[in-house]
């Protein structure tokens, strides 16, 4: 484990240093907030028909989906890409830890370091500066305390999941070597069905349940709505039986992957 | 040799270079079509849903929508150059370009025209013949002339956002990501019709960006309904001219700015 936990601390000390950069990002991200809530808030005024999702719980979600973007697995470490661009894969080889494993550890570090960074003043802003700014309706409300619980559970087996699909991407640069194509497809995909473009529940019913049943519902769609209440809490079991359901079975694709990658990989440079 | 044939020559090295990869750039190119197609996706769900937004049919939404996605995509394609400005700032590349006898803004848009955005163009282009073939549009040859006028002032405001992006890296020898908030905020904002949003978002990108305006007044033109915000009809068809006046002042920024440089040696 030791080796891990070392790769996990230097990525997040690494990541730490740039705190303008996060700065930055975070007021970028609230203004997207802002221009998604109201586009919403327009159409939801459209309607007398309630929707599936009522409208604070929708605030809720655009909230969480601004302060946990970096959790998505949407886009490949540049670093990795670089290291199998170059051939410094090779090192990454020579060390005597599961290449799997270390790769992992390398997502969550890149997975998580940003996302504190970013998360933490995005929730401070939108629960408790919006209703003082005089948008109350605008704001993350807090969760109940059974939902609260749930959603930390069911963030942290989101976090497991979005990186089993990161190392996933990683794997498949053993063979593309530049990887962009792949990653625009992917980034279609993820936005489609996290949730990320807009709301899951928003969709056509039947668009609906096939997206809750695919593994990136389970990234960002399903977390923010047990956070929500939108999701009863008898039924967080079953979410996360979802998702850890998928982690196990995109681990195990993974590691078959990455042998097979191994074998066949040549490396670039001299 | 003149400014607009320097341009093209640039222009033309560009592409001539990034054809040397075709199968990465046809990849990319159907890749920006997808990710920008997604989005449309998305769009369409919520009018599937809720009918209209505020009074506002799926076709004439589409009006602002292709055209603002036209505009962006051959922003992006030009002003290349301009968005990778902080680094060139950073690394001392900026002083090279000032050795050169020509203007910095030229040498910069020069910097590579980006075929790859012909994804996203393509997209605007079906939601913007989408929009247009709708019946309920009675054309006229002004009006045919408009489409084109206003996306020609949404791309001269696009452009005087980056430009103004890359002036306050004089100041703090970084890309700035705060810019972003207004280039892709602005282009969310620019699908819908700008009534939609509340009053003080509405002023904002109509009086300080003027990206709302020259989208939105001469959409509701060519669409020929009476606008909710009640401007008279002049105003919607000199509406564009705002975009190159915004152009034009955050050139004079860039000067100011340029005149503020100090090279970070090395």
């Amino acid at each position: 484990m030791g080796p891990y936990l070392a790769i996990v601390s230097a990525r997040f000390r690494m990541l730490l240093q740039y705190r303008a950069a996060a700065l930055a990002g975070l007021w970028t991200q609230v203004f997207f907030g802002f221009v998604l809530i109201m586009v919403y808030e327009a159409f939801y005024r459209s309607t007398d028909a309630a929707p599936p999702l009522p409208f604070p719980q929708l605030a809720s979600y655009v909230w969480l989906g601004q302060a946990l973007l970096a959790t998505l697995p949407w886009n490949a470490d540049p670093e990795i890409r670089a290291m199998v661009r170059s051939g410094a894969v090779a090192y990454e080889l020579c060390r005597p830890i599961d290449l799997y494993a270390l790769w992992y550890a390398r997502a969550l570090a890149w997975r998580t370091a940003p996302t504190l960074l970013r998360a933490l003043p995005m929730t401070f802003f939108s629960m408790l500066v919006l209703p003082w700014l005089g948008l109350p309706e605008w704001r993350l409300a807090p969760p109940t305390a059974l939902a609260g619980l749930g959603f930390a559970v069911t963030l942290a087996a989101a976090l497991a999941l979005s990186c089993a699909i990161t190392t996933l991407i990683h794997i498949t640069l053993m063979w593309t070597v530049s990887g962009e194509g792949i990653v625009m497809l992917l980034t279609a995909l993820v936005s489609l069905s996290s949730g990320l473009l807009i709301p899951l529940p928003l969709f056509p019913r039947a668009v609906y349940e096939l997206l809750t049943w695919l593994p990136l519902a389970g990234v960002a769609d399903l977390p923010y709505r047990v956070y929500s209440g939108g999701v009863p809490p008898g039924e967080i079991g079953l979410v996360l039986a979802r998702q850890l359901g998928w982690t196990l079975a995109l681990v195990a694709l993974g590691r078959w992957l990455i042998g097979r990658g191994i074998r066949r990989l040549v490396v670039q440079g001299g | 040799m003149n400014g607009v044939r320097l341009y093209l020559r640039y222009a033309g090295v560009s592409i001539r270079s990034q054809l040397q990869y075709r199968a990465s750039l046809i990849m990319q190119s159907v890749g920006v079509f997808l990710v920008t197609g997604v989005e449309v996706l998305a769009v369409w769900a919520l009018f599937s849903r809720f009918g209209q937004v505020r009074g506002w049919t799926l076709p004439e939404t589409a009006l602002f929508y292709g055209m603002i996605s036209i505009a962006w995509a051959l922003t992006d394609a030009l002003g290349r150059g301009l968005e990778v400005f902080g680094a060139m700032v950073k690394d001392g590349e900026l002083d090279r370009l000032l050795l050169r006898p020509r203007g910095t803004v030229l040498q910069l848009l020069g910097h590579e025209l980006t075929i790859r955005r012909v994804g996203r163009l393509a997209q605007g282009c079906l939601v913007l013949a989408y929009a247009l073939s709708s019946p309920t549009i009675a054309w006229s040859a002004p009006k045919v002339l408009l489409v084109p006028v206003a996306i020609a002032g949404a791309i001269c405001t696009f452009l005087g956002l980056l430009v103004l992006q890359a002036t306050s890296a004089f100041w703090t020898t970084e890309a700035l990501e705060v810019w972003n908030a207004f280039t892709y905020g602005g282009i969310t904002m620019g699908q819908y019709p700008l009534p939609i949003y509340r009053s003080w978002f509405r002023g904002l990108f109509l009086y300080v960006i003027p990206l709302g305006g020259v989208i939105y007044l001469p959409g509701v033109a060519i669409l020929g309904r009476p606008d909710p915000l009640g401007t008279p009809a002049l105003v919607q068809w000199l509406a564009p001219l705002a975009g190159p006046a915004f152009l034009a002042l955050s050139l004079v920024a860039w000067r100011v700015g340029l005149r503020h440089y100090r090279s970070t040696g090395s």
